[in-house]
C-alpha cells in the first residue's frame, strides 16, 4: 500500500495544478497545466526522445569513464601513499572548481566543433570525485584480521587486491557510484548548457531552445524526461547494489 | 621444538609490549599463555606467526605451516563458509576442484558440514567460530596459535568448543598455543601453562599439566585439574603483584 503513497499524491497535485491553472486562467506561457505538458510529450516525443537518447549516451559514457577512472586511481593510491600525496591534491582541484568556470577553457581545448567532446570531459569531471573517494576510502576499510590472515599466508598483492580490498571496498564503491551517476546526468546536461550551442542537441539544448520560444509546455516535457532519466539511473544502479549485497552486508538485511 | 630467545618487542611508540621472554614449546604439545589483559600476549603471537618481527631475541622452530584463530572469527561476510575455509588453500594458488575434498573434511572436523553454502551471518557466534577453526585446520598446520578464540562465547558453546578442539589436536597431533585468560579452561585444555608478567611481558611461571590423555567432564572435578587450577591462580596474583 505504501508503495502506491508517492503516485496517490503526484495524482493529488497534479489534479490541483490542473484546476488551479484553468481556474486563474494563469497564461500557458508561465505555467502550463499537465494536459497542455502531456500533449506537447506526445506532439514532439521523437524529437524529444532522440535528445533525451543523446543526453543518456553522454551520461553513461562519462559515468563509465569516472567508474573506471576513479577506481584505478584509487587502487594507485592505496598501493602508495606517496602516489596519493602527490595527486589527491588536484583530484581535489578539479572537484572543487565549477565546472560551469572550466566549460569555456574545455570547449576551446577540444575545439568548437566537437561540443560533445566538451561535454564528456566535463560530465566526467563532475562524476569523478565520488568513485575516487568513496573507493579510496572503501579499499582502506580492511578488516584488519583478515589482513594479517592475508600475510600469515603470502597472499599476493593481487591476491590482496582481487580477493580481500575490492570486496572489503564494494558497499562503498557502489554508495559512490550511486552518487556519480547522478552527478555524470547533472554534469552532461549542465555542461551542455554552458558549451552548448546549435551543435548541440541533448535534452539541455531542447530546454534551452523551448525556453527561447516560449514554448513552455515543451520545456516542462523535456523536463519531466530528465527526471524520469535521473530516477531510472537511481533504480538500476539500486537494483545492482542490491544483487551484490543482499546475501551479505549489513545494509540488506533479512529483516528489512 | 618452538624456542624463543630473549625476545623483547618495542612498538614504535617506545612502548615495551614484551622483555626478556624465554620459552620452549614442544612439538604436539598444548600449551595456554595466561596473563592479565595487555601483558603482550597477542604480540607474542604474532611474533611466533611471524606477523611481526622480535626488537631484540629470536624465535627458532616454526613449521612452515601455521594456523592462526582470533578472538573473532574474522571471516569474508561477502563469501560463504566454503569459500572462507578455502582462502588459504586458494592463497597458495590450489584449484577449487582440488581444494574441495580437503574442505569438505576440514568442514566435517568442526561439524559444519552442511553448512558449506551459508553466509557468516546466518551462523550463530560458535558456528563462526567453528568456520575460523575449519580455515585454520584445512592447511593441516603442524602449529595453531589461538587468541582467545572463545571469549566472546558463552560457557555452553565454550565448553563444547573446548572438546571439540581437545579431540581434533589429539588427531591431528599439531602443536598447539592457546592464549587465554581463564585459567579454568588453559588447565582443562593444556598439557602445558606459561604465566605472563604485565607489560612488558615475561613468562612468570610454567605448569605442567598431569591429567589424563582424554578429558571430558570428570576431569573437571578431579583433584589435579583443582590444584593446578589453584597453583595457576596463584602464579597470575603474584603476576599481578609485580607492578602494583
Ligand atoms: N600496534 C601497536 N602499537 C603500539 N602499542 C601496541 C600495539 N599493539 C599492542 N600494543 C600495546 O602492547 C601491549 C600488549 O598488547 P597485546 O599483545 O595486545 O596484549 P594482550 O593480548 O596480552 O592483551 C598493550 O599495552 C598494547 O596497548
Ligand atoms: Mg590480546
Amino acid at each position: 500500500m505504501s508503495r502506491f503513497l508517492p503516485l496517490l499524491v503526484g495524482a493529488i497535485v497534479l489534479a490541483f495544478w490542473e484546476v488551479f491553472v484553468r481556474v486563474l486562467q494563469v497564461p500557458k506561457f508561465v505555467l502550463p497545466p499537465p494536459s497542455l505538458i502531456a500533449d506537447a510529450l506526445v506532439a514532439n516525443l521523437p524529437q524529444l526522445l532522440d535528445a533525451l537518447r543523446q543526453t543518456l549516451e553522454m551520461t553513461l559514457a562519462a559515468f563509465a569513464a569516472s567508474f573506471i577512472g576513479g577506481l584505478a586511481l584509487a587502487i594507485l593510491f592505496v598501493q602508495s601513499r606517496l602516489i596519493e600525496r602527490s595527486l589527491l591534491p588536484y583530484a581535489v582541484v578539479l572537484q572543487v572548481t565549477p565546472i560551469v568556470a572550466i566549460a569555456p577553457l574545455i570547449v576551446i581545448w577540444v575545439g568548437v566543433d566537437h561540443v560533445e567532446r566538451a561535454v564528456f570531459i566535463l560530465a566526467t569531471i563532475v562524476a569523478f570525485f565520488p568513485i575516487l573517494s568513496n573507493a579510496s576510502f572503501g579499499l582502506r576499510s580492511v578488516d584488519p584480521g583478515l589482513a594479517d590472515l592475508f600475510r600469515l599466508y603470502r597472499a599476493t598483492g593481487w591476491q590482496r587486491l582481487w580477493l580481500l580490498q575490492l570486496p572489503s571496498a564494494l558497499p562503498a564503491l557502489l554508495a559512490g557510484a550511486r552518487i556519480s551517476a547522478g552527478l555524470a546526468l547533472i554534469g552532461a546536461v549542465v555542461a551542455e548548457f554552458v558549451a552548448g550551442s546549435g551543435e548541440a542537441t541533448g535534452l539541455a539544448w531542447r530546454i534551452v531552445e523551448s525556453g527561447n520560444r516560449l514554448e513552455i509546455p515543451r520545456m516542462f516535457a523535456a523536463l519531466l524526461l530528465l527526471s524520469l532519466t535521473g530516477l531510472a539511473l537511481n533504480a538500476a544502479i539500486a537494483g545492482i547494489e542490491h544483487r551484490l549485497l543482499r546475501r551479505w552486508h549489513v545494509s540488506h538485511g533479512e529483516s528489512s | 621444538m618452538l624456542t624463543l630467545a630473549g625476545i623483547r618487542k618495542n612498538y614504535p611508540n617506545g612502548l615495551a609490549a614484551l622483555d626478556r621472554v624465554d620459552l620452549t614449546i614442544a612439538d604436539g604439545s598444548f600449551t595456554s599463555i595466561v596473563g592479565p589483559s595487555g601483558c603482550g600476549k597477542s604480540t607474542l603471537l604474532r611474533l611466533i606467526a611471524g606477523l611481526a618481527s622480535p626488537s631484540q631475541g629470536r624465535i627458532e622452530g616454526q613449521p612452515g605451516t601455521i594456523g592462526l584463530v582470533f578472538q573473532d572469527p574474522t571471516l569474508m561476510p561477502w563469501a560463504d563458509v566454503e569459500s572462507n575455509v578455502y582462502l588459504p588453500l586458494r592463497l597458495a594458488g590450489m584449484a577449487r576442484a582440488d581444494a574441495a575434498p580437503r574442505i569438505v573434511e576440514a568442514l566435517a572436523l568442526v561439524g559444519l558440514a552442511d553448512f558449506a553454502k551459508a553466509y557468516p551471518r546466518a551462523l550463530s557466534g560458535g558456528m563462526r567460530m567453528r568456520v575460523a577453526i575449519a580455515r585454520a585446520m584445512v592447511t593441516q598446520p603442524r602449529l595453531l596459535l589461538m587468541d582467545e578464540p572463545f571469549a566472546a562465547l558463552d560457557e555452553i558453546t565454550r565448553n563444547k568448543l573446548n572438546d571439540d578442539l581437545l579431540r581434533l589436536w589429539r588427531q591431528q597431533g599439531f602443536t598447539a598455543i592457546f592464549v587465554t585468560h581463564s585459567v579454568f579452561e588453559s588447565v582443562y585444555l593444556s598439557t602445558e601453562i606459561a604465566v605472563m608478567t604485565p607489560r612488558p611481558g615475561r613468562i612468570l611461571a610454567r605448569h605442567v599439566v598431569a591429567g589424563p590423555a582424554v578429558r571430558d567432564g570428570d576431569f573437571r572435578i578431579s583433584q589435579v585439574y583443582l590444584d593446578t587450577c589453584r597453583a595457576v591462580s596463584h602464579d597470575l596474583e603474584q603476576a599481578m603483584a609485580v607492578t602494583a
